[in-house]
């Protein structure tokens, strides 16, 4: 390998991903056989594991936004305009003329500005969508005795979840997709994999390893 | 889910009920041994006068029963007011009572009702040993107003065979609690044979398998009848003129009150040690699951009935009856036109504890079919449950005119009955002068249909009906007409589906079209 790599995963960050993009996997599958969009384990089976799969990533969540905070990486997440039209451009014309990749990924800068942007969307807006309408489906038997019942329909709640469904699948989608467009199509996906992203010339900074986790 | 813990405690929680049914009913040795009393040597030449003997201990219990649904035939509904029992309520079965009294009442808890001046005072014609004869050798003659054969006589009337009297005298000096063959003489045979009526109730359980019914099988919890119809003074619980949608109280032996036949006065209110099941309860009736269909133990239950073709003679001359390869008649000139089903898929509505039973008096409005005891109830109705029902399919003749339906006086052998005349003109003059109902002389006949609750015939819990039987989009699912709720499986919006549908293959369409496009401006090797 070249000595031309940061180390830009630390190894709960690689954990917290790879965890949290299985059980929106299995969340996806088993969330649409509940829509019935398909049938492939069952109805029961299907929202078992739907259940199982929300409290799982709900713990998984609680000791991400613990690191977050403990570790500063919050701050990542924090959008900028700045530099986002030359991200653009570079999806929209850059990348066919192989013209280099306009943002550099640091260690204290691992999201491009697009990417800030589309974070921070997924966690102000679909995030909450799909976990407020998701809990308060899951907790439907409460709702009397909460006094919901008098506000909330359960076809509003439904509606709702499968709209914040909808909206993951396509983020995911094109999250997917994104991870080709590094320097070889496999490159973020290694990255995510070994926490060591290959940069295309000499870094500015300094060697990130010695950073401690 | 099988986990081993809900296992483990399902059979903790069968092995208190039967501890508890032990205690409650098998347990103790009777103080008193029948045989030995004197009263009960007989021989008695009549069943009034077994009644006589029985009284001369039990002295207050004839009075019981006379109070009871089962010798009155009347009971006024606790939730409309009204008068219903067979002397009152219509059905699209044989219809009413009135009539034909000596073939109906062979079912009466008691002696001699012939006539509509049958009195229903006098305490010896209670019948005790109908319900508590232990031989299983006692039984009411079809035609004899509720008695049992005192002489020897030919049953059916040709065939050369000769039924002897049951003993009487050995009979009442062994009589014990009602079993179920003494429940099930009359009401598996509602309706006029085997099956019927209810379609959860046969003679299939006499001796049920586990599966077709976990309570009174042998070899699950061996219950009976008047285990769950539990009698307080002779008086039986359990009604479906009023049939509880919803038990909100949970296990009744802690009221020591034993009045209601519900799941839940044995079971509780959360009895699947699952929440999301238990979650169910609320608007879901426990039968509706746990009987995923009737009629299953093998004797086809009547589903159509339709009286508008009877009458019909062969080529013979002789009035026409076609069997199928069941031995079911499928055409009777007596009654008509019949369908049966086995292992039939219930029809699910919504039901608050409200039945709108039509009397035969009662105006009918014969522009639509009549619903002969619709049941109300709604989503949103908090008394609401969605209950099982055997939907009977009928039509039957009535008054267009007065617009009511009317007495048909079938059994008989007199020159009116419809049965022995095939004559309907004569056969509805003759049954609505003997009731005294108003009649215009013309009549017609209506498509009719008539509610059962399915409640009998609980299956194992492992062949209790699926989630995805309901939570479905198939048109078949079982809930597919109950529109009134959003059932997740099944209901959707459009809208946001296509929305979605959009984003997702846009999203798939963007990569992939942007992908192509990198692959073909792509001149030169990236990698290194």
């Amino acid at each position: 390998m070249s000595e031309n790599r940061i180390y830009i995963y630390k190894r709960y960050e690689r954990f917290w991903h790879w965890s949290q993009a299985a059980l929106i996997i299995v969340m996806m599958i088993t969330g649409f056989e509940i829509h019935g969009s398909y049938t492939l384990m069952g109805f029961r089976d299907a929202v078992n594991l739907h259940t199982l799969a929300a409290w799982a990533l709900l713990v998984l969540w609680a000791f991400t936004i613990f690191w977050q905070f403990t570790t500063g990486e919050w701050r990542q997440y924090l959008p900028s305009m700045r530099n986002v039209s030359a991200m653009v451009l570079y999806y929209t014309v850059g990348i066919f003329k192989d013209v280099p990749h306009p943002f550099r990924k640091t260690v204290v800068q691992k999201h491009n500005p697009l990417q800030r942007l589309a974070y921070l969307a997924l966690l102000a807006f679909i995030s909450p969508l799909i976990w407020g309408s998701g809990l308060l489906y899951l907790f439907y038997a409460q709702w009397p005795g909460l006094g919901l019942d008098k506000y909330l329909t359960l076809e509003g709640v439904a509606i709702a979840h499968t709209l914040g469904a909808f909206l993951i699948t396509a983020f995911f989608f094109i999250h997917v997709y994104l991870t080709t467009t590094g320097h070889t199509v496999f490159a973020h996906i290694k990255a995510m994999i070994t926490g060591w992203e290959e940069v295309d010339e000499a870094p500015v900074a300094a060697p990130a390893a010695s950073r401690k986790r | 889910m099988g986990t081993p813990y809900s296992s483990r405690a399902a059979s903790l929680f069968a092995g208190l009920v039967l501890a508890t049914f032990s205690l409650l009913a098998g347990a103790n040795t009777p103080t008193v041994d029948h045989a030995e009393l004197k009263a009960l040597q007989g021989p008695f030449a009549t069943g009034p006068d077994v009644t006589e003997a029985c009284l001369s201990c039990h002295n207050k219990a004839a009075h019981q029963v006379m109070d009871s649904i089962h010798w009155q035939w009347e009971a006024i509904s606790p939730t409309t007011g009204k008068k219903l029992g067979k002397q009152h309520a219509a059905n699209n079965f044989c219809g009413s009572v009135l009539s034909n009294e000596p073939r109906c009442t062979s079912c009466h808890a008691g002696y001699g009702w012939t006539d509509r001046n049958y009195d229903f005072t006098k305490q010896e014609n209670v019948d005790c040993l109908a319900c508590h004869d232990t031989t299983g050798t006692y039984k009411k003659v079809p035609t004899d107003a509720g008695h049992p054969l005192y002489e020897p006589r030919e049953m059916p009337k040709g065939s050369g065979k000769i039924v002897q009297p049951p003993d009487l005298a050995k009979i009442a000096q062994n009589v014990g609690r009602p079993g179920r063959q003494n429940c099930g003489a009359c009401h598996f045979n509602g309706g006029g044979g085997d099956a019927v009526k209810h379609g959860d109730l046969d003679t299939s359980l006499i001796k049920p398998s586990r599966e077709l019914d976990v309570h009174m099988a042998q070899d699950g919890a061996n219950m009976v009848c008047a285990d769950c119809h539990t009698f307080n003074d002779h008086k039986p619980s359990g009604s479906r003129y009023a049939a509880i949608s919803k038990d909100t109280d949970g296990k009744d032996m802690r009221f020591g009150a034993h009045t209601r036949a519900t799941c839940e006065s044995c079971h509780d209110l959360a009895p699947h040690g699952n929440e999301r099941l238990d979650n169910h309860v609320d608007k879901i009736a426990c039968q509706t699951c746990h009987i995923p269909e009737f009629a299953r133990g093998g004797i086809g239950t009547k589903t159509l009935w339709d009286w508008s073709t009877a009458g019909k003679r062969g080529p013979d001359g002789k009035p026409l009856f076609i069997k199928d390869e069941h031995g079911h008649l499928t055409y009777s000139a007596e009654k008509g036109d019949f369908e049966y089903g086995e292992n039939v898929r219930p029809t699910y509505k919504w039901y608050n504890g409200v039945v709108h039973q039509i009397a035969i008096t009662d105006k009918i409005d014969d522009s639509r079919i009549l619903e002969l005891n619709r049941v109300e109830g709604s989503a949103t109705d908090p008394n609401a449950r969605i209950w099982p029902f055997k939907v009977m399919v009928g039509k039957q003749p009535y008054d267009p005119v007065n617009k009511t339906l009317v007495v048909n006086h079938v059994y008989g052998a007199d020159d009116t009955s419809f049965w022995s005349n095939f004559d309907y003109e004569k056969s509805i003059k003759a049954g609505m002068e003997y009731a005294g109902f108003p009649y215009s002389g013309q009549f017609d006949f209506i498509e009719t249909r008539m509610n059962w609750f399915i409640t009998h015939m609980v299956a194992p819990k492992e062949k209790a009906v699926r989630c995805n039987e309901c939570h479905t989009r198939a048109d078949d699912g079982r809930l597919a007409e109950i529109t009134d709720i959003y059932l997740p499986g099944r209901d959707r919006n459009p809208w946001v589906d296509l929305f979605g549908g959009v984003a997702i293959v846009g999203a798939i369409g963007a990569g992939a079209l942007h992908g192509i496009a990198r692959i073909l401006t792509h001149r030169k090797g990236k990698g290194k």
